[in-house]
């Protein structure tokens, strides 16, 4: 029988290989991609209490397309923010972007 | 039902350390589609079946292609070693092991109530109703930060010169 916990640990084995993109990672458009699988494992772990604390409720389903909502904004102002600093400075690694340090 | 959980589940892991494992951007890309797509097959199995399309349509349709869009309009040498991993990787996986061994043994350690007992409801007219009756300034703030974030998007991404 598939309980809570199973989904939990999927959720929490997601979230942590997002941890790991998003520490390890040069390329911004890869940090970003870890920041997805995060937001990703948060959605799973609020949809999976819903349908077993709460079932006949929807609220955990409206936070995770708030949630969904919310990542899509922050990946066209992150691609957005790239695809400038790629224009004028010729940058992608994120360890060289040290332009506000002056 | 059981072994679909564990298909979806193993799909889902193995194309996320896939795509943080491989030093090839657009095979990164392409692999998080795939892992898209098996979080929509769990949410299928949680009968949340109006998030599961939402997933494949914002994530698989616009969030991913998106990303790939990035990738090939900020090319900068070769494509086969464009995702190389910086030099805190022993850290970061030390990190991340740690991370998942605190969170692992409190989800193991955690007695949850017994579920209550209850009909799944219709979700998706659950979910207008909620949304259009009882959480109705919430939704319209999702809908101004949308927009702010689309006009905020055009004018950094704008060639300034």
């Amino acid at each position: 029988m598939i309980g809570l916990s199973h989904y939990l640990f999927v959720a929490a084995a997601l979230f942590c290989i997002g941890v790991y993109g998003v520490l390890t990672k040069k390329n911004a458009i890869a940090v970003v991609m870890g920041i997805e699988f995060m937001l990703n494992a948060v959605n799973i772990n609020l949809i999976a209490f819903n349908h077993f604390m709460a079932p006949n409720h929807v609220i955990g389903q409206l936070f995770a397309i708030f949630i969904i909502g919310v990542a899509a904004a922050e990946v066209s102002l992150g691609l957005a923010i790239i695809l400038s600093l790629y224009r004028q400075r010729h940058l992608v690694a994120i360890d060289e972007m040290d332009i506000l340090k002056w | 039902m059981i072994s679909l959980f564990y298909l979806f589940s193993a799909i889902l892991l193995v194309f996320a350390l896939g795509t943080v494992i491989s030093t090839n951007l657009i095979h990164s890309a392409l692999l998080m589609m795939g892992s898209f797509f098996a979080v929509a097959g769990l949410y299928l199995l949680l009968q949340a079946d109006y998030l599961a399309m939402v997933q494949i349509l914002v994530y698989v349709g616009a969030i991913a292609i998106l990303l790939v869009f990035g990738v090939m309009l900020t090319r900068k040498g070769s494509i086969e070693e464009s995702n190389l991993p910086n030099r805190y990787k022993g850290i970061g996986l030390l990190t991340a092991l740690g991370l998942f061994g605190l969170l692992a043994r409190s989800i193991y350690y955690t007695r949850f109530p017994a579920p209550p007992i209850g009909h799944p409801t219709q979700s998706i007219l659950a979910i207008a109703q909620a949304f259009l009756l009882q959480y109705f300034v919430a939704f319209e703030a999702l809908g101004i930060l949308l927009l702010i974030a689309i006009l905020g998007a055009i004018l950094i991404g704008r060639d300034s010169k």
